[in-house]
């Protein structure tokens, strides 16, 4: 029996011989200077506005001092004040300007921007031709009339599959990191942020609100954009089965996660549409604290429904995959 | 099945220098057996209950014309398509229940030899040699060696020439030292030279005891390659034997070419021994009609040959050539199938 670890060799080398991490690398090295451009035009211009950082930082402290020994201030809404007035007090005392932003803060954020568009395209490079391009080439025919069982093929390309998107992931926030430091310098992983707020209703939650490092704080989105990259790679990876050309495959799951993008900014009132994969796509909402596309929708919701897609989607795969006749 | 004791002291490949080679051989254990398989597409049969075996160290060739059911065949015997009925099995090993110990004795091309061809050759065997089990590096060596491939190897395959992807294809066959190797219409593309080289690597490898199946719309190609034959029209097996008995069913011909045709033909109606084949009757290579233009193609005993001659010579007609034509398995394919529609 063939090791199930020679398989896996040849799947990730047979990606890596197709240049397709080193296309995505060349794409990230073109792209991530242009965004870090765009960030400091966009310092530039604040710094023009706020011409002494420093005595704006301390009037917003002292403003939201005052407001804590007021009796009219709701009790929760004291706790985030609290939250703020720490991390104003750091950045003063680090002598840090909020509204420059170094590398860690650049990453964070465009980690955040990419999850929903960005990082899935790039997924979706490696994915979608993980087994239709061993259909279209014919290879195929190769491939399983070898001595192998069909389910140990395709679990050699999923595991490959999950070996790449972790490396995207990680080339994303690496890329990104190194590029912007240039500009902006390499320091703010012990810069706090705050989070765990919570939407309760129109209000913010603020119960939970607590700080962490931006350090830590990139190391959950990561997660979390390898979360959904990886629900976005599976679903390619069953078309890319059932789908015997990958200009199709890659179509499909392109439509898939656009219409995922425009869905959640007008389907708010479309209750049922949270169970749609492609709305739950962007769990860096949930960190943030920013309102989620649909009401109702929480971090744990999102994570299952995408789950049980992958899952479904893995099932499909594997059930298709060591069915079908290869009859071209 | 047959003298299953054979394995153990097979002659191995000195029956090779037996000059008439099939008649001579023994017959061997089974390696390919194929019971009763059927397949259907939706409710369309495309293959018809079919059985047939393949003996170790033979040639067996798979004749059909195009849509005859020949790939969809060869597909069920590698497991890339699973019959809807019946049991194939090499070696003994189930090959659509347990395919990881069926097809450990099989190498093949379907179709084309198609390969990574972003990678080298070298790569491309490595992939392959690491899906199956204990394959070291000097194997590899070795088939890059016995197709010649050794000089341009390490050269990525999308630069090789269809000859040389054919090589490769055979290399990554030979990989694994196969009891059986299949392949499917493996002359397409080559050229003559290359056939016959290809024609001769065959033979080398069932000298070695090595089966080998091989499907081909070309009749000669069969005529010229394999031991046994299995003819498929419609999806259903025709006629499974050795190819010269099959042969030896159909008509053969003697071509007369002669100074004077309307009197040759005149004087050969007037005989009962001889009888003159009609242009559409007779199914003759063209290449060979071409050769010998506006022959009188007769069917007659070969004993009544020489006293032909000399009733034309005594007649005063110029005997130019005489040649006999063996039957191709195309006039034999389409006796065989005539009779069935007619049946």
């Amino acid at each position: 029996m063939a090791n199930q670890l020679a398989l896996i060799q040849n799947e990730t080398l047979k990606v890596w011989k197709k240049k397709r991490f080193a296309v995505i690398v060349l794409i990230l090295l073109v792209l991530v200077p242009v965004f870090v451009y765009a960030q400091l035009k966009i310092a530039e211009n604040n710094k023009d506005k706020f011409t002494d950082w420093r005595a704006e930082l301390r009037q917003r402290i002292i403003d939201n001092t005052n407001a804590l020994s007021s009796d009219r201030v709701p009790e929760e809404w004291k706790k985030w004040r609290v939250a703020l007035v720490q991390q104003l007090q750091y950045d003063l005392d680090h002598d840090v300007n909020p509204n420059t932003p170094n590398a860690v803060t650049f990453t964070n954020s465009f980690l955040r921007n990419a999850v929903g568009m960005f990082i899935p395209l790039m997924v979706l490079a490696v994915a979608s031709d993980l087994v239709s391009s061993e259909r279209s080439t014919g290879t195929i025919k190769m491939l399983l009339t070898r001595p192998v069982r069909r389910w140990r093929i395709l679990f050699s390309k999923l595991v490959t599959l999950t070996l790449y998107v972790s490396l995207i992931i990680v080339a994303t926030a690496a890329v990104s990191y190194l590029v912007s430091g240039l500009v902006f310098g390499y320091e703010g992983w012990r810069e706090p942020v705050f989070v765990g707020f919570r939407l309760a209703g129109s209000d913010i939650d603020t119960a939970d609100v607590h700080a962490i490092t931006q350090g830590a704080y990139l190391l959950m989105l990561m997660g979390l954009v390898w979360f959904s990259a990886m629900v976005v790679a599976i679903l390619a990876f069953m078309v890319s089965v059932l789908v015997r050309s990958t200009a199709a495959s890659l179509v499909t799951m392109m439509a898939a996660v656009i219409s995922g993008a425009i869905l959640s900014n007008m389907a708010s009132s479309w209750h049922s549409a949270k169970y749609l994969f492609n709305v739950n796509l962007d769990l860096t909402v949930y960190l943030q604290g920013s309102p989620p596309p649909i009401d109702g929708m929480t971090l744990g919701f999102s994570l299952a429904v995408l789950g049980v897609w992958a899952i479904a989607a893995l099932v499909v795969s594997f059930a298709v995959f060591t069915k079908q006749d290869i009859l071209n | 099945m047959e003298q299953a004791q054979e394995r153990e002291g097979r002659p191995s490949r000195r029956q090779a220098f037996q000059p008439g080679r099939p008649s001579g051989k023994t017959q061997g254990d089974v390696v390919l057996s194929v019971e009763r398989v059927s397949k259907s597409i939706g409710r369309k049969p495309i293959i018809r209950d079919i059985s047939f075996d393949v003996r170790a160290g033979e040639i067996f060739g798979f004749l059909g014309p195009n849509g005859s059911g020949k790939t969809t065949t060869i597909r069920m015997l590698v497991d890339l398509i699973k019959p809807t009925g019946g049991r194939i099995s090499v070696c003994g090993e189930d090959v659509n229940r347990s395919p990881e110990r069926a097809l450990r004795h099989v190498g093949c091309i379907v179709e084309n030899p198609e390969m990574y061809s972003y990678m080298t050759g070298w790569e491309n065997l490595a992939h392959f040699a690491r899906m199956q089990p204990d394959i070291p590096e000097a194997r590899i060596e070795e088939v890059v060696d016995i197709v010649g491939l050794d000089a341009r190897i390490h050269d990525k395959v999308k630069t090789y020439s269809l000859g040389m992807r054919q090589r490769l294809g055979i290399a990554q066959a030979l990989l694994g030292s196969p009891k059986l190797l299949i392949l499917d219409e493996p002359t397409n593309g080559l050229d003559p030279k290359g056939i016959k080289e290809l024609r001769a690597f065959i033979r080398e490898l069932a000298d070695g005891g090595m089966s080998v199946f091989v499907s081909s719309h070309l009749l000669s190609e069969i005529q010229l390659m394999c031991d046994r034959v299995a003819i498929i029209g419609q999806g259903r097996v025709i006629a499974v034997g050795k190819v010269e008995e099959l042969v030896a069913q159909a008509e053969t011909y003697t071509l007369w070419l002669v100074s004077d045709p309307e009197r040759a033909e005149a004087l050969l109606r007037e005989h009962p021994d001889a009888r003159v084949v009609g242009e559409d009757e007779h199914r003759i290579d063209e290449s060979l009609l071409a050769a010998m233009p506006g022959a009188i193609v007769t069917s007659m005993e070969p004993d009544a040959v020489p006293g032909w001659v000399e009733r034309f010579v005594a007649a005063g007609i110029g005997v130019q050539a005489v040649h006999r034509a063996s039957p191709s398995l195309e006039e034999l394919f389409l006796k065989l199938t005539e009779g069935e529609r007619l049946g």
